[in-house]
């Protein structure tokens, strides 16, 4: 069944949505990872 | 492009909800709880950064496991009622995708897993992935009726990886809670699989049901509960918990045994077919989630009144 393209773009903006909140957490966890790693360090 | 020009079904990317219903979210939250008990549980301190890690790692591989079996069977979800609108039966996401996405959360779980905490748990998060994946899916689910009892292995590891993690060894504890949730499966599997019988049927999976017919596999249902029980209440025979968890593994327990002596005396015909809609199975299935997660709550309840 064809559909328009503005469902198109909403699932497009979705992803990438998820796809940006999924890498700052991930950026997120390694900083505090790094953190708690080195503190072992010091 | 216009806005108003059209494209085929086909060429939608999936929704992000498809890519969450690949990790089958339910089921991890059975998983992320077993093994916050077994980091609960274990002796030791493990930095609260770590120990969130931990469970993200093994959360994480259980939908990375997850996702692997809905790429291997997509064949057999295509022809379950149940399974039939999972996102690759029902075209939203192209098996390959389903199979990079599996790989890639797999090998990601087990290396922050390893930076996290210790390689330990890391092989044992591995472990649990590779049986959950090549054991149970691409070996005995197919092959035998006691795939969800061997098979029922990879969901016992969460509490086990989660104490791990912490203590970078084994202990008698972690194991038994590895046997509780490894005796509770095939009770919980059989029940859903006496009313999906049908669907189990069509799509050629030797369940219990299936094979040996659903009055044995009743047998078996108040079987395996009643060997539960007493295996429940080992932890606190040996002295491991307290007298709460003692009083609520029995009652628990207990009540289990009722939902299992019910399913058995359901009223049915002489194939062992159920003649009121399998209500009784229906309800020990339900049963049997809220038991594991009580169960499991009560040991944490026990520990920090303790």
């Amino acid at each position: 069944m064809p559909l328009d393209m503005t469902e198109l773009r909403r699932r497009q903006r979705g992803r990438n949505r998820a796809l940006l909140i999924v890498l700052l957490a991930l950026a997120a966890l390694f900083y505090a990872l790094a953190v708690v790693k080195l503190g072992h360090y010091h | 492009m216009s806005e108003t020009a059209a494209v085929d079904r086909e060429f939608l990317p999936a929704a992000v909800g498809d890519w969450i219903a690949l990790l089958k979210p339910r089921v991890m939250t059975l998983v992320v709880f077993t093994a916050l008990i077994g980091l609960l549980l274990a002796p030791g301190h493990l930095n609260p950064v770590l120990a969130v890690t931990a469970t993200l790692c093994i959360a994480v591989g259980a939908g990375a496991a997850a996702s692997l079996n809905m790429w291997y069977d997509r064949d057999i979800d295509a022809v379950m009622r149940r399974t039939a609108t999972r996102p690759v039966p029902a075209g939203r996401i192209a098996p390959g995708d389903a199979l990079g996405f599996g790989v890639t959360l797999a090998v990601a779980s087990v290396l922050l897993m390893w930076l996290a905490t210790n390689i330990a748990a890391a092989v044992l998060l591995t472990v649990s992935i590779g049986f959950y994946v090549f054991v149970y899916t691409m070996w005995l689910k197919r092959r035998t009726p006691q795939n969800i009892v061997i098979g029922g292995a990879a969901g016992a590891f969460p509490p086990v990886i989660g104490w791990v993690a912490v203590t970078g060894s084994l202990h008698p504890m972690p194991l038994l809670l590895f046997a509780i949730v490894f005796f509770w499966t095939p009770p919980h599997f059989w029940s859903l699989a006496l009313w999906a019988n049908a669907d189990y049927q069509r799509a050629g999976v030797p369940m219990l049901p299936v094979v040996a017919g659903a009055k044995e596999t009743r047998r078996q249902i108040l079987l395996y509960t009643a060997l539960l029980l007493p295996l429940s209440l080992a932890p606190w025979w040996l002295g491991y918990v307290g007298p709460i968890y003692g009083a609520a593994a029995a009652a628990l327990g207990l009540g289990f045994l009722v939902q299992a002596w019910r399913v058995m005396r359901d009223r049915q015909d002489p194939g062992g077919v159920s003649l009121t809609g399998d209500r009784p199975a229906k309800a020990a299935f339900r049963y049997s989630i809220a038991y594991l997660f009580a169960l499991f709550a009560a040991l944490a309840i026990d520990h920090l009144l303790a």
